[in-house]
């Protein structure tokens, strides 16, 4: 064996028996190295992919009985005597009439025990509010139902549904639940007669906020979102990739332009709440716009998203090789027909990503929605830009102040509906980058 | 070789050194090494039909000097290349042809480039219109990533030179073939230009630049990426195009300088220290540096 110094064949420093022993036991430690930063890579995805199915399994098993609403079947008999005891059928008196009575009469004729004032009342909390209007509707329609009995399936209300889906623990003293044993054991005879149906609950799809939880929904506040998005992605991408190209291809690099750079970069980072602050001081005191309107919304989250839009667009800019740029300008292309006929297609992709990866954190920001008043209990269904809203998180955040037990499992239903609006808008990400891509 | 009587040598005070005796080598390598760059260029700058004129060309990048007052005049309807060792300067001048010298910020250049008669570097003139008439072709191939046809046709449609589809089309066959490319292309014209191999790119990069009718193509190692069946091919295809265009070709390679150029510039450190033609510069040099280079001997 040759030793170090040893010059053995043709003078090397080492030898080459020497060489490749010292190669092969640098080279366990090598392979060492690298399974074990394999097994730290695989060691922190999976912790990460755990902590998500968590979340995603406790939202999902608290959320999705949500997207389904009990019904009661009742024998309603529409008693003339009730609707229109003068007999005049028309239009008013219809609308006049108290349904209410209908569909306590069809209980009572069920539970006659129930006889008594607090029983009655007890009785009519097991049906929701809306079901009179349901009623009325169907005779306004039909008015030859006026003395005929026909079964129909009227909603239940929130706290009949919870019993119905097991939410309600009867475990628990009969002082603390909302609901008494005697509507237990009422609801328990009904659901052994058949008489509760569930049924695809549309109108947690089709209503705005509501005070009664088996009434409330998250259109309001998805059209709100919507508007919002909506303003936010016609301001902030124009005006973001506008400024990112100024300042990549077009903005002689000089100290102002480092120090637009540096405070593109600081704002951000700037939290959101400032952002609402600023919108609060600006749009609503000094333009005075309206207060929940999801144009200022819009406005705000432009400002918040802007600074990330830019960021992202230059990095995407900047990424596209300069021999692209000397080609074109080599050709006698002006600067702008470099950028626009060859720079931005190539940078495009990137952009388009960074942009609606702006886009889904605007989709999800609360805190500056909250200083400009959209978290605001809003029934009403948002028309316009400038008719109050509130937004799909701030709904959640409400819902998840909310004391009735309906709403606990309406807010996770609404986190899986925000949860979709966000998997779809990165999905559309990455399709607009392949198909971007996939030209060349 | 174009028939070019060049005109005599202007300069008297050049002092052709005896060349260095062969058992000296290491000591004429380093005297080699401390040689002076020459105050004035040897050999001659003048062109009888001179295309471009350039006097006093300086070129700074920030506060550092990249080219030394470059006197050189490039003949018409000629190749000329431009040798020297690495850093010296050769793409730096030949980027200050077509002033792409000004798409880098800290570039900045003196003296006077006359085009025909026309200073470039006047505050006048056009970028646009310059480097239609005076193209590139890059070392490495940049083609866009775009089709076969919308490379060649981007430069006659960005300066309006087609009246129509029938006109375009004939302006991009045209140039294919004069890049020699026509035959290997013309079954995938909408294919992507990106997908040719390394020599039918840089091909493709000369009918680009070809199809706007450029006066002067500049070259800077067009060849230095391509194997040698591609490099003849594009050798052949610049002796061609000699006799419509002008080439000034920067080359790392002296037998492609010798074989497709008529005159040869030899840069030094930022200096233009020798020029003349071809013929004369390879086989009986005046400068030592130009010899030591020529003979290998550096660089
Ligand atoms: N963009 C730039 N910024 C600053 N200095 C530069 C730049 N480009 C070139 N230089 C400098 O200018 C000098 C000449 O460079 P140039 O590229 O012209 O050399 P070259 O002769 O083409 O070399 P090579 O044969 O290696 O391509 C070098 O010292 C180089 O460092
Ligand atoms: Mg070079």
């Amino acid at each position: 064996m040759n030793k170090i110094g040893d010059p053995g064949a043709a003078g090397r420093p080492i030898s080459a028996d020497q060489a490749m022993a010292r190669v092969n036991a640098s080279l366990r430690k090598r392979y060492g190295a690298e399974r074990r930063f394999r097994v730290y890579g695989i060691a922190s995805v999976t912790v990460g992919l755990a902590f998500l199915a968590l979340m995603m399994i406790s939202i999902v098993g608290k959320g999705y009985s949500a997207f389904q609403q009990t019904y009661v079947d009742l024998d309603i008999y529409f008693d003339p005597e009730v609707i229109d005891p003068d007999g005049l059928r028309d239009q008013e008196s219809l609308m006049r009439a108290n349904y209410n009575t209908l569909i306590k009469d069809s209980l009572l004729f069920l539970f006659p025990e129930a006889s008594g004032r607090r029983d009655r009342r007890a009785l009519g909390a097991l049906i929701s509010n809306s079901a009179a209007f349901d009623l009325q509707d169907m005779v306004i329609t039909d008015p030859l139902l006026i003395g005929q009995t026909r079964r129909v399936s009227v909603l239940a209300s929130a706290d009949a549904d919870m019993l119905n889906k097991g939410k309600i623990s009867r475990t628990v003293p009969e002082s603390e639940r909302r609901v008494s044993d005697q509507q237990i054991a009422w609801l328990e005879t009904l659901r052994d007669r058949g008489r509760f149906e569930k049924r695809f609950n549309t109108s947690f799809f089709t209503h705005g906020d509501s005070r009664d939880p088996e009434l409330s929904g998250i259109w309001g506040a998805t059209k709100g979102s919507f508007y919002m998005l909506l303003i936010t992605l016609a301001l902030s991408f124009p005006v973001g990739i506008g400024a990112a190209i100024y300042l990549e291809e077009f903005a002689p690099k000089n100290p102002v332009t480092d120090f637009i750079e540096i405070n593109i970069n600081n704002l951000a980072a700037v939290p959101s709440i400032v952002f609402g602050l600023l919108g609060l001081g600006v749009f609503l005191n000094f333009f005075s716009m309206p207060r929940s309107a999801p144009m200022v919304g819009g406005l705000v989250l432009t400002l918040m998203t802007l600074p990330t839009i830019i960021i992202s667009a230059r990095a995407s800019l900047k990424s596209v090789p300069p021999s692209i740029r000397e080609a074109a300008l080599g050709m006698g292309a002006s600067q702008m027909q470099s950028t626009f006929h060859h720079v931005l297609p190539l940078a495009m992709p990137g952009m388009l990503t960074g942009t609606i990866i702006g886009m889904a954190r605007a989709l999800g920001e609360t805190a500056p929605l909250l200083m400009i008043g959209m978290v605001a209990f809003i029934v009403d269904i948002p028309q316009g830009l400038f008719d109050p809203s509130t937004a799909l998180p701030v709904q959640i955040y409400l819902w998840a102040d909310a004391p009735e037990r309906a709403f606990v499992e309406r807010t996770s239903a609404a986190i899986m509906v925000l949860l979709g609006f966000l998997v779809l808008m990165n999905l559309s990400a990455i399709i607009l980058r392949k198909r971007y891509e996939r030209r060349w | 070789m174009e028939a070019n009587p060049m005109t005599q040598d202007i300069r008297p005070e050049i002092t052709p050194e005896p060349p260095a005796p062969r058992e000296a080598a290491s000591a004429a390598m380093s005297e080699a090494r401390s040689a002076e760059v020459p105050d004035t260029t040897f050999g001659v700058i003048e062109h009888p039909d001179p295309i471009i004129n350039c006097r006093d060309v300086n070129v700074f990048y920030g506060d550092k000097q990249a080219v030394f007052d470059v006197n050189l005049d490039i003949g018409r309807h000629q190749v000329i290349s431009m040798i020297g060792p690495s850093g010296c300067g050769k793409s730096t001048f030949l980027r200050c042809l077509n002033r792409m010298n000004d798409t880098i910020d800290i570039a900045r250049v003196t003296g006077t480039i006359e085009l025909d008669g026309q200073n470039i570097y006047d505050p006048k003139i056009d970028v646009v219109p310059l480097r239609a008439r005076v193209g590139m072709v890059f070392q490495k191939p940049n083609p866009f990533p775009k089709s076969i046809y919308d490379n060649v046709a981007y430069g006659p449609r960005i300066h309006g030179l087609a009246k129509d589809k029938v006109e375009l089309d004939e302006i991009v066959r045209t140039s294919l073939e004069r890049a020699g490319l026509l035959g290997e292309v013309k079954d995938r014209l909408d294919q992507p230009g990106t997908g040719l191999s390394g020599g039918q790119q840089q091909r493709l990069c000369i009918a680009r630049a070809i199809a706007v009718s450029p006066d002067v193509i500049l070259m800077d190692e067009p060849c230095s990426a391509l194997d040698p069946i591609a490099t003849a091919k594009i050798e052949d295809l610049i002796d061609e195009l000699r006799e419509n265009y002008t080439i000034c070709i920067v080359t790392h390679s002296m037998q492609q300088a010798a074989r497709v150029s008529q005159r040869t510039a030899y840069f030094h450190l930022g200096y233009l220290v020798e020029v003349g033609e071809t013929d004369k510069i390879f086989t009986n040099p005046t400068h030592k540096l130009t010899e030591d280079y020529i003979t290998g001997r550096f660089g």
